[in-house]
């Protein structure tokens, strides 16, 4: 399970489309709202959103912005909540197979163009990597104030103290800040973005990340990013610094302490597993782990009668 | 009623201004100045221009003529429309504060009380938790809402505690002007003792400059130092409120002074 993960099925190019779907006009235009995103990091960019074959939702704005930059010799990955082989993923890497004819792989490493929905992977990028963010809601101000006019005024004015009245309430109500994903943060001492709904676990990644990170909006037509080697600093209390999650559990798969959990419920009788998000990053390690010893992880999956499981852990199995 | 010392300089000069939507809708040719300690009472009946006013003075509605002068506690003038946007709103949530009639307007209905009289803490910088929370209860006790129900939603308070919240909110940062629009109107007569009560304590506890429009006498001769009032929207008559009270000169004041009903 690398790279080359797409040899099963032969997918054959359209002819019936421009190089990834978009007109090269509309791609163009969406490639200069990502340069003033870039020269203003954090700055939510309005851009001339197409319609795209697929609902809103479903990472229209992340597909835009994938097409924009597209070339023919990029080597594209799709993860969805952290798996390259859950629907939206299949499908966006399909599309653009068929569109753009690019090479695709699940490898993160390999890859020069990833979009991504609500994950970060947990393979540091490098700084020929471009990571591309589906974004839901791109104004963080959106909860709390209801006016698009207003909340446009606060980030130019850099009013961002109301940004604090959730967290204090978490603190209040749960002892912790308890948000999250979605967690808000400082870009470059400037604007306050919505990192779109990854987990807090990811924030981290985004400080000084060498990758160059750009995020999509397709409902809201706005996009924004973070440059590579951009400050990024996550919103908190003096005395309620930024925090992570923490498991107990490490990957039933894969052994890891260190990666993003799902739980997973394999059974109806609610019997549950703690397994990687990030489907390649725990398939990797273990293989690397099956070529040097004999798996003691794998006999305990073995063992357990697993039903319901998302496709990636039947795979391994 | 005690005047305070009369500073030399005033907080607020208010010179010429005027809005207009219509002939003598609005307000026009209003002229006062406002010294730190001092209540002043706009009265007048219905649309003779009282919230109009008072819009232009919160940095609301830009006037069609005039200057509104806030004089800052180191003595710097600030004409409240020509500096920046910025700046103007950072005197709106910092030194100015603006108490609505319906607190409902004034409060963040959905944050805890604790939040909403810690956002404006923090839209001034704070960032210490435990500070912004023991200011929030210190607040509450202050507007005499149990400390106990800081983590409780406005919408669980009666009208009377959430109008007392909105106060506690708007004074947490220690604004050196307050602007208030019939800060107890719909209320019981009661509850609206006890709000103006509390008003009158702040005022004189922290030394605070206050506008307040209203159209209750009796509010204005409880709180007032000085009254203007307001007819089409003009002002007909100004000066001290017990001289206006018990000696109007204009005929708009005589019928107003003489239609208050006395129980």
């Amino acid at each position: 399970m690398d790279n080359i993960i797409n040899n099963a099925r032969v997918v054959n190019p359209s002819t019936h489309y421009n190089f990834a779907y978009l007109d090269e006009h509309s791609k163009r235009t969406i490639r200069r709202g990502l340069l003033k995103a870039v020269a203003i990091p954090g700055y939510q960019v309005p851009f001339a959103g197409r319609e795209m074959p697929m609902p809103y939702g479903w990472g229209t704005g992340g597909v835009q912005l994938t097409a924009s930059i597209l070339g023919t010799d990029d080597v594209l990955k799709v993860i969805d909540q952290g798996s390259d082989d859950t629907t939206n993923a299949v499908s966006i890497r399909r599309f653009f197979e068929r569109t753009a004819a690019v090479k695709t792989t699940t490898a993160t490493d390999q890859a020069t163009v990833i979009q991504t929905r609500h994950r970060i992977p947990e393979q540091p990028l490098k700084n020929n990597q471009i990571l591309i963010f589906q974004v839901p809601i791109p104004d963080p101000l959106r909860f709390i104030e209801p006016s698009e006019t207003e909340a446009q005024k606060m980030h130019a004015l850099e009013e961002y103290g109301v940004m604090h009245v959730k967290l204090y309430e978490d603190i209040a109500h749960y002892g912790h800040i308890a948000t999250t994903y979605a967690y808000p943060a400082l870009v470059n001492e400037r604007y306050v973005m919505d990192p779109s709904p990854i987990p807090k676990f990811d924030n981290p990644k985004l400080h000084m990340s060498e990758a160059l990170l750009l995020f999509g909006a397709g409902r809201e037509k706005r996009l924004y990013a973070v440059p590579p080697y951009t400050k990024v600093k996550s919103l908190d209390f003096e005395d309620h610094p930024f925090e992570v999650q923490q498991w107990e559990e490490d990957c039933a798969l894969c052994g890891s302490g260190e990666s993003f959990l799902d739980e997973v419920i394999i059974d109806d009788d609610g019997t549950r597993m703690f397994v990687c998000s990030d489907s390649h990053y725990c398939a990797q390690r273990v293989e690397s782990q099956e070529n040097t010893q004999v798996n003691t992880q794998k006999d305990i999956r073995i063992n357990t009668q697993v039903k319901n499981v998302p496709s990636k852990k039947q795979e391994i199995a | 009623m005690k005047l305070p010392i009369v500073a030399t300089q005033p907080v607020l000069t208010v010179n010429g201004v005027q809005k207009l939507y219509a002939i003598n809708r609005g307000c026009q040719d209003v002229n006062f100045s406002l010294y730190p300690g001092e209540v002043l009472g706009i009265v007048g009946e219905s649309g003779s221009g009282k919230s109009t006013l008072l819009h232009c003075l919160s940095g609301q509605t830009p006037p069609d003529s005039g200057d509104i002068t806030y004089h800052s506690h180191a003595g710097e003038a600030h004409n409240i429309y020509t500096i920046n946007e910025a700046k103007r709103r950072l005197l709106m949530r910092s030194e100015f504060g603006i108490v609505k009639q319906h607190p409902r307007d004034g409060l963040r209905m959905r944050v805890s009380a604790g939040a909403n009289i810690g956002e404006r803490l923090m839209a001034v910088g704070d960032r210490h938790y435990s500070h912004i929370r023991q200011v929030a209860t210190d607040w509450l006790e202050q507007v005499e809402i149990d400390a106990e129900r800081v983590d409780h939603l406005p919408s669980e308070f009666s009208g009377g505690m959430q109008q007392r919240l909105q106060i506690a909110r708007v004074l947490a940062t220690h604004p050196r002007l307050v602007l208030m629009d019939e800060p107890t109107g719909g209320l019981d007569v009661s509850v609206q003792a006890k709000i103006l009560d509390l008003i009158r304590a702040l005022v004189s506890e922290l030394n605070l400059s206050v506008i307040m429009v209203t159209h209750d006498l009796a509010v204005a001769r409880l709180l007032c130092h000085r009254l203007l009032v307001m007819q089409k929207s003009r002002v007909v008559e100004s000066g001290l409120t017990d001289q206006i009270l018990d000696d109007p000169q204009h005929p708009y004041t005589q019928l107003l002074v003489s239609s208050v009903l006395t129980p």
